[in-house]
């Protein structure tokens, strides 16, 4: 059974409608790419399945069960993790307290510990007792991360985590990546990059205009198929 | 010597004015929330304490306050928080004048006091100034009071969860912290500080329905001459506030009230964040 699925979910700011019934599906441990323009409804589906957008209660489900409804303080001890878009770390707590409030909620034995962070990302025990946002894009990208594992979560929810960084440092981060998934937990990742999230994506999703417009694994999909997806047939 | 008596005598009261504020700074700090209706929940509370120490002790009505703070935020204040600053505003002025007129219809307009017999008058001699014992006693509990709430906020989880909340609310239920209990939390810390200044209210002065509003303009000065976010800060704005006013009340009695207000102006023409602003806003 699939860990986490949405069915026919809609999201709307207002009069604005962002999400026109998406349907999609991640198994556990599956690592899925979420690609799209700006606009595809992305960041605003991250926001559906974390529960800042309230949805009817069936329209997400995880493990079966329908969590739509739920608050996300809620559906962070369900064991969904978020790194935000733009990492939002607080700027008032420390890297360690930054760490430690993602850990307040925990759920399970701990996979994740902060010895396991600072191992994860080695940089960060130096600059521990920093302001988190004293630091540099990308070791404020390794610290919104950590956060999101801290809580153990069963489903990582990464939105954008290379946005606005150098490549070099894009691949710092993406270097966690196999020793997240060896936890056991899937990942779903929002990215830009489209080329950084097929090579590591088992299956991708492409959005356009708040639909799914392609859904493919990752090793079988053409270019020309994604511009297709990405842009419309038309384009 | 009189000078040195009149500034050791200000700093004491200020101790007074910093525990009015130390509960309005801890509201204002984690939920961005402008309690006009504070000065007035400790002219309340001290009317409870009056009531509850005719009957019976004060452990369970010091519980039953913070359950008030509690459900104040949970019930009322938690609805009208948001982008907007203005309906906490509107609602705790609406909050503030029901309060005066609740406590008038209950209580009457006649002014009280709490009676603590030996302890009104007692005085402790150093050197060449005689203190009273009870100011002393207002001004050690303030600082108590900051010292522990500095700790609590610096070092411990729930300290931890109020900076992040009041970092960034929507962020911290990502991190599985329900920001609504986290604010009912806060507003229960601040009603035990309202408690302890009623305390002290009760016993230094006479006190009537119509006293918080002037008590809310203390607190609020403290707050700001020592720059909003800084607790020890607040202490500081007190200090200065009791001591100006003290200053001027020696020259002429009628300029006690003047006095505090003019050295706070004159602070937020030279330092217009405070002494101490939070680093961070």
């Amino acid at each position: 059974m699939a860990l986490l699925s949405t069915h026919a979910l809609t999201a709307q700011y207002g009069q604005f409608k962002a999400l026109f019934g998406v349907d999609l599906h991640i198994d556990p441990g599956e690592c899925v790419a979420i690609i799209g323009a700006n606009g595809a409804g992305k960041t605003t589906l991250m926001r559906a399945i974390t529960g800042v957008l309230k949805n009817a209660p069936e329209m997400i489900r995880l493990g079966g069960e329908p969590i739509g409804a739920l608050p996300p303080d809620r559906i962070l001890q369900r064991g969904i993790a978020m790194v935000p878009e733009g990492r939002k770390l607080f700027p008032s707590l420390t890297v360690e307290e930054n760490l430690l409030i993602g850990g307040q909620v925990r759920r399970g034995s701990g996979r994740w510990s902060l010895d396991d962070i600072y191992r994860l990302f080695p940089i960060l025990k130096d600059r521990r007792h920093s302001p988190g946002t004293a630091l540099s894009g990308g070791q404020q990208q390794m610290v919104a991360i950590g956060r999101a594992l801290m809580s153990n979560p069963e489903l990582l929810l990464c939105d954008e985590i290379s946005l606005g960084l150098a490549p070099v440092v894009i691949r710092d981060i993406y270097a966690a990546l196999p020793a997240i998934r060896a936890t056991g937990a899937a990942v779903i990742l929002v990215e830009q990059d489209i080329t950084r999230a097929l090579s590591v994506a088992d299956r991708v999703y492409c959005m356009m205009e708040g639909r799914v417009t392609l859904t493919a694994p990752a090793g079988q999909v053409t270019r020309e198929a994604i511009h297709a997806a990405y842009f419309g047939a038309a384009a | 010597m009189i000078w040195l008596d009149v500034l050791v005598q200000g700093i004491l009261l200020g101790g007074l004015y910093a525990l009015f504020a130390a509960g309005l700074s801890l509201v204002f700090g984690i939920m961005r929330l402008v309690n006009l209706a504070h000065g007035d929940l400790i002219v309340l509370a001290a009317f409870v304490i009056l009531l509850i120490v005719a009957t019976t002790g004060l452990d369970p009505f010091l519980a039953a306050l913070i359950a008030a703070g509690w459900l104040l935020q949970r019930l009322v204040l938690n609805r009208v928080l948001g982008r907007d600053i203005l309906p906490p505003l509107l609602v705790t002025f609406g909050l503030s004048v029901a309060l005066q007129n609740g406590m008038l219809e209950a209580f009457s307009a006649d002014s009280r006091r709490l009676r603590v017999g030996a302890l009104e008058s007692a005085s402790i001699g150093f050197g060449p100034v005689t203190v009273g014992t009870l100011p002393l006693l207002t001004f050690a509990s303030a600082v108590v009071a900051i010292f522990v709430l500095n700790r609590i906020f610096y070092t411990t989880a729930l300290g931890r969860a109020f900076r992040a909340v009041s970092d960034d609310p929507t962020t911290a239920s990502l991190m599985g912290l329900n920001p609504r209990s986290v604010f009912a939390i806060a507003t229960g810390l601040a009603m035990v500080i309202v408690t302890l200044a009623a305390l002290y209210l009760g016993m230094r002065s006479n006190f009537d329905p119509s006293i918080g509003p002037a008590r809310l303009l203390y607190a609020f000065q403290a707050v700001i001459i020592g720059g909003l976010g800084s607790l020890w800060g607040t202490l500081a704005g007190g200090a200065i506030i009791g001591v100006a006013q003290t200053l001027g009340a020696q020259i002429n009695p009628e300029w006690q009230i003047l006095a505090g207000h003019i050295a706070f102006l004159v602070v937020l023409l030279i330092r217009p964040r405070g002494l101490f602003p939070r680093a961070v806003d």
